[in-house]
């Protein structure tokens, strides 16, 4: 059963092994509103846990998607690059953004679970 | 009821759904673009055959057509025209819109700019030849230097964004003149976006400072970041919040004990004018909005012209080029050298918005220093009475007195299921352009307004009294009209998803059709 | 005073409401130490009458280029504007009304935009242009930015024959941004060899270029794509686009032009207008505003300001540029002019254009130890005299004649540039002008 983890900053991360797919969740989407672009890294670039991988954007506001752990970017996800409202639709599927190699594959094990990260939106108010 | 009024409520042109068979409706009339209007071969300017001639062209000959369409001039008179009764404009209401001063725009700088004398004047013409525009930029110099108390102003900058660089790039060229580089700049949370935009043009890192809960920028968190390393505080005064910087000269003495320069966004002016020099505030470098506090008009979006008050260590480096006072009077200084030598360059081909100047001038003149302290007098008061006139019905951010502008937030719209967008939509349909919503973004759902001087009591209660029925309307529960809102424009609410997503920024012909297949 | 609507009466009754006692009140947040108590030390408010005279008295004291025979280029171009242009624009709609924020309240500024933005994707061949940045040298600055952004290297080449001025801007701009600008000498008349490398972020050329002679960039083009550059063209007489291969047929990949010469008058140099087009596929990385088109919720086709994530309001310190205001009214007059003239007229203006500069050419060539140095232009050209230019010029003034700029004036310290005269003839000069031009050359070269 794949690792589900979330940030603080509203990414998710699902790992499979040694890889992970990384998002935004639905709390995201919805503070966004209607997401019109997004800015991809490239296959085989590295990314930094805590630094800048994605920037995704509405109409009225760009924000940054940050790594929740370090890796090689394996692949990236062209469907919301053509399609960004995929991003709203189903940001826990279809609206993946991209997948890493982890450095670390223990990375994940700091990161809020499902229950916690529920408790922390609620809070948000 | 009478009968007459009983026949009109009952007849159909009562209703606000009416199709017409043009879609035109009574005095708002579609119009197509110019490219569908095409008459191939038809011009609106008549022209003379060009003389016999040996073509110097050397085979750089245009060979495909441009594809720009044929009118004739009524055709185009009357696009323009029916285009124009689109737009709102101050000529045609109150724009509440904060941190914008939209006052009223006097016509007889319009007249006075289209002086052939100044119109028609071409920036590389003899100096001999054009004397009176140097005296008219030296004359629009003084005032700006008397209003400020700098001895110093940079006027080339176009816009506000143009003189916010401007004066970072002096400060800059300061720094490394004394062979102290640095590498930040502090920039409050509630600054104008500009401000970081511009100081990463600039080529330096931002570090953001907090408000605090009294709305201004933070006296305690400013000391605690100013270090060697700090090139400059950027501040506005009054405040993106519509407030005094109390601990303004506070904040002054803090940043010169680091080293650091002092530059102020002089786009809030309009509160201070002719009551507060800037100078006095131990500010370095300002930038002024012509296009706010001076009266140009906003054209729809410019052109503007940002001219930059200076203090004596930033003077030298100020961007070319320069009028000097020479044996034969005012001349232009094109080159770094002499008393330019350690300018940091040009920032614009020639010499400036001359055809601003001209405006500006025109207005300071007409206003003259009682008038330009009333101005300020009248703008703080009319901010004032709208803000007691507001705050029951909305919630105001911070209490107690504002300057020119007053900043509301979203709070009163808690639980009504309406937005400050909606809100402002709302307005729309009432006949006022919306204030300024969601900036700055201290706080939430942000309202900020700005009546100016220019509005007179009855404005200003009309105003008051809509936005508080409006308000009364959103607690009352009609949510779903705020959504639909707002619908008695010539379009409703567009669709920007789609335009961002799948942006069409310039019209294309349709392709042509395909022959049928033999 | 008649700009302030504020009676005696009203300030009283406003103030009771606030609960001040005074204006004074107001301002308690200024420190006493800044409060200014007595007026600041300017004249005191006039009527219209007194400022009527006092700025009309300045401006008589310039020699407007229409009062005499008038042949000034050097990057701003005296056409004639045709009447409707200025009442249009002085529609109060127009003239007082702010940056389309509020689409429903602009659909107005919006679709004239579109227009604009339609009109200039046209002319310069291009995909897509925005709705205007400050003047053609600007617009070249961020052109080199723009570029550095796309193509991640530090390095612009300049022409030797790129409007000084624009160079000028290039050079502040880039000593800030850490950018590095190599720019060419002037070699007026010569071929320029222009190196590109790996470093190469983009070539900045101009077409006419400044000395007025006409380029093919196609062949620098492929060149600085096969280096992974880009090539940034700038044009500074937008009229010429109507007798001139544009840069987009040439291959450019971001054009930065001056748009004054349609719908704007010399006005002492501002304001002006900045042209900004490149290619589609770096519309994201374009400097400033965008119109586009899209639907209302009754399905009706409008005009909204888009790709707004690009602008300071919204990027801040991420924005491709930090422009706000740029020339809004100034593009108007321009889409306004261009409109008119439409195709037949555009085309008919640059002949017309070209035809008065030829003859111009011809005479000026007559004058004993006059010659013309180019081969080709449009309606601008270099002459070499047998003497220094710049005391030419202010002779010519005397005589009553705006006889071109000296070279000198842009490049101070390259004598042997000093003999040369940048002269421009449009379709106002006429063949009288032209001989007085002539005449008074002759003699003052005697």
């Amino acid at each position: 059963m794949p690792t589900l983890r979330f940030t603080k900053d509203h990414e998710w991360i699902r790992q499979d092994g040694d890889t992970a797919a990384i998002g935004i969740t639905d709390y995201a989407q919805q503070q966004l509103g209607d997401i019109v672009y997004v800015e991809l890294p490239a296959v085989g670039a590295t990314v930094e846990a805590g630094k800048e991988a994605a920037v995704v954007e509405s109409a009225k506001a760009a924000s940054e998607v940050y790594a929740p752990v370090s890796g090689e970017v394996v692949a990236v996800n062209d469907a919301i690059a053509d399609d960004p409202g995929k991003v709203n639709a189903d940001p826990m599927g279809e609206g993946w953004f991209l997948k890493v190699k982890l450095v670390d594959p223990k990375a994940l094990d700091g990161l809020m679970d499902e229950a916690e990260y529920a408790a922390y939106v609620a809070e948000q108010g | 009821m009478t009968g007459w009024s009983q026949a009109l409520t009952a007849h159909p042109a009562a209703s606000a759904e009416t199709r017409t068979f043009t879609g035109n409706r009574g005095l708002q009339i579609e119009e197509k673009l110019i490219f569908e209007q095409d008459s191939p071969g038809h011009c609106g300017v008549d022209l003379p055959k060009p003389p016999a001639h040996r073509s110097r062209l050397g085979g750089l000959e245009r060979r495909a057509p441009i594809g720009l369409p044929g009118l004739s001039e009524p055709q185009i008179v009357r696009h323009f025209t029916r285009l124009s009764q689109k737009n709102y404009a101050i000529d045609s209401g109150l724009y509440p819109l904060g941190s914008c001063t939209m006052k009223h725009n006097p016509r007889l700088n319009e007249k006075l700019a289209r002086l052939p004398g100044f119109a028609d004047l071409h920036p590389l013409q003899p100096q001999a030849t054009v004397r009176g525009a140097l005296e008219l930029i030296d004359t629009l110099a003084h005032w700006l230097k008397v209003l400020t108390g700098m001895p110093a102003v940079a006027l080339s900058p176009a816009a506000g964004a143009h003189g916010e660089l401007c004066g970072m790039m002096t400060i800059r060229a300061a720094l490394t003149a004394r062979g102290d580089p640095r590498r930040r700049i502090l920039v409050p949370e509630s600054a104008h976006g500009t401000n970081p935009a511009t100081a990463a043009t600039c080529g330096y890192e931002i570090d953001p400072v907090p408000n605090n809960p009294r709305g201004r920028v933070d006296l305690g968190a400013v000391r605690a970041k100013l270090d060697g390393d700090v090139a400059a505080l950027m501040l506005t005064n009054p405040n993106t919040c519509g407030l005094f910087e109390d601990e303004i000269l506070e904040i002054a003495a803090a940043v010169h004990a680091a080293g650091a320069f002092f530059y102020c966004d002089g786009a809030n002016f309009n509160a201070i004018v002719g009551r507060v020099r800037p100078a006095d505030l131990g500010i370095d470098a300002l930038h002024l909005n012509l296009h706010k506090t001076f009266s140009t008009p906003h054209g729809g979006g410019g052109p503007g012209s940002g001219p930059v008050a200076l203090a004596a260590p930033l003077a030298p480096h100020a961007p070319l080029p320069w009028i000097v006072r020479g044996e034969s009077g005012l001349a232009l200084a094109e080159q770094a050298e002499g008393p330019a030598a350690n300018s940091i360059g040009r920032l614009k081909g020639f010499h400036g918005q001359i055809g601003m100047f001209v405006r500006a001038l025109a207005y300071m003149m007409s206003h003259g220093a009682d008038g330009l302290r009333q101005v300020a007098e009248d703008a703080v008061l009319n901010a004032n009475y709208l803000r007691v006139r507001l705050q029951e019905a909305l919630s105001l951010s911070y209490p107690g007195l504002c300057m020119h502008e007053v900043l509301f937030d979203d709070r009163f719209l808690k639980d009504t299921g309406v937005t400050t967008l909606d809100f402002a939509k709302a307005l729309i349909d009432e006949g006022f352009h919306p204030m300024t919503m969601y900036f700055p973004l201290v706080v939430h759902g942000a309202l900020l307004i700005e009546p100016t001087e220019t509005e007179s009591k009855e404005a200003l209660d009309q105003f008051a009294d809509t936005v508080n029925a409006l308000a009364a309307r959103a607690k009352g529960g009609d949510e779903a009209g705020f959504h639909a809102a707002p619908r008695l424009t010539p379009r409703r609410r567009l669709d920007e998803t789609t335009a961002a997503r799948k942006p069409l920024l310039r019209w294309r012909p349709e392709p042509a059709r395909q022959e049928a297949a033999d | 005073m008649r700009y302030l609507p504020l009676t005696p009466s009203d300030r009283r009754q406003m103030l009771t409401a606030i609960g001040a006692g005074s204006i004074d009140d107001l301002f308690a947040d200024v420190p006493k130490a800044a409060r200014l108590d007595s007026l600041v030390d300017l004249p005191l408010a006039q009527g219209e009458l007194q400022v009527e005279r006092a700025i009309g008295r300045m401006a008589a004291k310039n020699v407007a280029a229409g009062m005499v025979p008038f042949f000034i280029g050097g990057g701003v171009y005296r056409h004639h504007v045709p009447a409707a242009v200025d009442h249009l624009i002085q529609r109060g709609e127009f003239l007082t009304s702010y940056t389309p924020y509020q689409p429903e309240l602009a659909q107005g500024t919006l679709q004239a935009l579109f227009e604009f933005q339609t009109q200039v994707a046209l002319l310069t061949g291009m995909e897509v242009a925005n709705a205007s940045l400050y003047d053609g040298a600007t617009a070249c600055a961020e052109a080199v930015a723009m570029a550095h952004r796309v193509t991640r290297r530090g390095k612009a080449v300049l022409s030797g024959a790129l409007h000084p001025h624009y160079r000028e801007v290039c050079e502040t701009y880039a000593q800030f941004s850490g950018l590095r600008v190599a720019a060419l000498d002037p070699t007026p008349g010569a071929a320029e060899e222009i190196d590109i490398d790996a470093d190469t972020a983009c070539v900045v050329v101009q077409n006419p270029d400044f000395f007025g002679a006409l380029h093919d960039w196609t062949a620098l083009a492929a060149r600085c794509h096969q280096q992974g550059a880009l090539l940034v063209a700038v044009v500074s007489e937008i009229v010429s686009l109507g007798a001139v291969k544009p840069p987009g047929a040439m291959g450019a990949d971001i054009v930065a032009a001056e748009g004054q010469s349609l719908g704007n008058a010399l006005n002492f140099g501002g304001p002006h207008l900045g042209l900004f087009a490149c290619r589609e596929q770096h519309v994201r990385q374009m400097p400033g505003r965008l119109a586009g088109q899209t639907v209302d919720a009754d399905g009706k086709r409008g005009w909204v300001l888009t790709l707004a994530t690009r602008e300071q309001h919204i990027r801040r310190e991420k924005a491709t540029s930090n422009i706000c205001t740029n020339s809004g009214l100034c593009a108007l007059a321009f889409t306004i002019h261009a409109a008119l003239l439409g195709e037949a007229g555009l085309t008919r203006l640059a002949q017309l254009n070209h035809a008065i500069a030829c003859t111009l050419a011809d005479r000026l060539a007559e004058v004993p130890g006059v010659d013309v140095i180019n081969t080709g232009f449009f309606n601008e050209f270099t002459v070499r005299l047998p003497v220094p230019a710049a005391p030419v010029v202010d002779e010519l003034a005397e005589f009553g004649v705006l006889g071109g700029v000296p070279l000198s004036r842009f490049y101070p310290g390259r004598g042997e540039l000093a003999n040369l005269l940048l002269v421009a003839a449009t379709e106002t000069a006429t063949g009288d002008d032209i001989g007085q031009f002539t005449h008074a050359l002759g003699e003052v070269l005697r």
